[in-house]
């Protein structure tokens, strides 16, 4: 039983690692006998369908609930830049492009610049934030989570409201952040058409963790056929990444670069 | 003599408003006004019961303001009863509560009529530092706290996630607000405090692009409000609390106007 953090660190240097964790609420079981770990600089995506526990692993990773048996451990002094999936803005509060990347963060003039123009915000950061599209305020609740220089960003299903080259372009940046920053990536998504193609692990969660693994074999898993299905099998992870155009800030088409992913084989 | 009262009535009236506007900003933003109505009308519960018990208006005003308090928060986990159902229930209960009490306390000079409407005019200096005490502590708590404020009011999953303590904030923004509610009652009344915390908010919040300039926005709406009220009710021998909430309206009403057809989000 520990429903408070572990103090003991497990092996292998993971931010947070949970085993055999369970979660019970109002009598039903939402999480079932769950391993789980993110370790240092690993890109983590947790998939399922709706209803399969994501949420609650997240906050219980988070530490937000306790857990009702097994162990839960959590590396002291996380920082974490969290991406939530509903964000209605209340347009009684007056909010900046600015003043929200930059809420309960601490960053400086360059990087604000540099992160905003890394997703295409930065003609952007002076408007308004109730006059952003979907997309954008999506975008610049992305920029907020990397603002904060996390050890650990969690994106509650980054991909939302993005078509499937926005999606990629969204995930090849979390994954060049990653890769400039080393910090780990928890992406939470029920969206199996494209899961990102930098995942190292994942998770594929319906209530009991059913598979785990690099992406290419969780999609041949039996359980995870079982869960979604061969078609959506077919595009776990395996998305093309070669688009032949990239969309310039204004909308206008131009030449795009051709690009090969070369998937990590773990284990 | 006579200049010592209107003195001390606009002092107290512009330490209510500097504390009120910033703290009113929440109010409005986190969708709160209900929560304030029904904070005030437990203090007159509060009044009535400690003059009753013989422990003081204040203690009782403390004592009961902050028992309402907690527990909204604690209903507010149960779904079955919207939360502001469960507000307009508790904020009459309170209110019927309160004007029972005062039914019983013939023998004791109440001036129910006071209570309910305020008489800033009547204040003594003694109610002018409560209003600058109560005031300072609401300020420093605003500030102290404004990052995390700000923060969950904006996302609360979010907030919580990066390790903001939201239980234990959201529990101190409803003791800051039945603070304002105690520190408010006697200039204003039971009935209109409520109005110090949102109307000037809401004046500022079309003139405003950030949170901290509406904070500031308010605060200065607020004192305004004081000042107009006060002086038409010198004018025009107005009750000086409706007049100060009704000065505050026009103040909205100009702020309303002002900016129509200038939509302030509008890109560049």
């Amino acid at each position: 039983m520990a429903t408070v953090a572990d103090t003991r660190p497990p092996s292998g240097g993971a931010l947070i690692a949970l085993r055999q964790a369970s979660v019970t609420r109002g009598g039903r079981r939402i999480l079932d006998t769950v391993d789980f770990s993110i370790g240092r600089g690993e890109i983590v995506t947790l998939i399922g369908p709706n209803g399969a526990g994501k949420s609650t692993l997240v906050k219980v990773a988070l530490g937000l609930e306790p857990v009702d048996s097994g162990m839960f451990w959590r590396a002291p002094g996380l920082t974490v830049g969290y991406q939530p999936q509903k964000y209605s803005l209340d347009p009684a509060l007056p909010l900046t492009v600015r003043r929200l990347v930059t809420l309960n963060t601490a960053a400086s003039e360059a990087r604000i610049a540099e992160t905003l123009a890394l997703l295409r915000l930065e003609r952007l950061l002076e408007s308004d934030v109730h006059t952003l599209s979907g997309g954008e305020l999506q975008r610049a609740m992305l920029a907020r989570a990397f603002l904060r220089e996390p050890n650990l960003l969690v994106l509650d299903e980054p991909s939302q409201n993005l078509d499937v080259s926005g999606a990629i372009e969204i995930y090849q940046i979390i994954a060049e952040a990653r890769k400039t920053t080393g910090c780990s990536v928890l992406v939470v998504s029920h969206d199996l058409n494209v899961v990102m193609a930098a995942t190292d692990r994942v998770y594929c969660l319906n209530t009991h963790l059913c598979c785990s693994g690099a992406p290419e074999d969780v999609s041949r898993h039996r359980a995870f056929l079982e869960l979604f299905g061969a078609a959506a099998a077919k595009t776990l992870a395996i998305y093309p990444h070669h688009h032949d155009h990239e969309h310039a800030p204004d909308g206008s088409i131009k030449p795009g670069h051709h690009h090969d992913h070369s998937h990590h084989h773990h284990d | 003599m006579t200049d010592n009262f209107i003195l001390r009535a606009v002092l107290a009236g512009i330490g209510v408003a500097l504390a009120a506007g910033p703290l009113g900003c929440f109010i409005v933003w986190r969708r709160m006004a209900y929560f304030g109505d029904t904070l005030s009308h437990a203090g007159l519960t509060g009044i009535a019961l400690g003059l009753l018990i013989g422990v003081g208006s204040t203690i009782g005003m403390a004592v009961v303001g902050l028992g309402a308090g907690a527990i909204l928060l604690l209903l507010q986990r149960q779904r079955r009863i919207p939360a502001d159902t469960l507000l307009g229930i508790l904020s009459h209960a309170a209110l019927a509560c309160g004007l029972i009490a005062m039914s019983f306390m013939d023998k004791v000079r109440v001036d129910l009529f006071g209570y309910l409407f305020g008489d800033i005019l009547a204040v003594d200096w003694q109610d002018v530092a409560w209003v600058y005490g109560g005031g300072a502590v609401i300020i420093a708590a605003l500030v102290f706290n404004w990052r995390r404020l700000i923060t969950l009011t904006v996302h609360e999953d979010m907030a919580a996630a990066e390790g903001i303590p939201v239980a234990r904030t959201k529990f101190l923004l409803t003791l800051m607000i039945a603070l304002s509610v105690a520190v408010a009652m006697k200039i204003v009344g039971v009935l209109l405090v409520t109005a110090m915390l949102i109307i000037p908010a809401a004046a500022a919040r079309p003139v405003s692009r950030s949170p901290e300039v509406m904070a500031f926005g308010a605060a200065a709406a607020g004192c305004l409000a004081v000042a107009g009220g006060l002086q038409a009710s010198l004018i025009w021998d107005l009750p000086s609390g409706p007049a100060i909430v009704a000065a505050a309206v026009v103040l909205f009403v100009l702020a309303l106007t002002a900016r129509r057809g200038f939509h302030p989000s509008a890109r560049n």
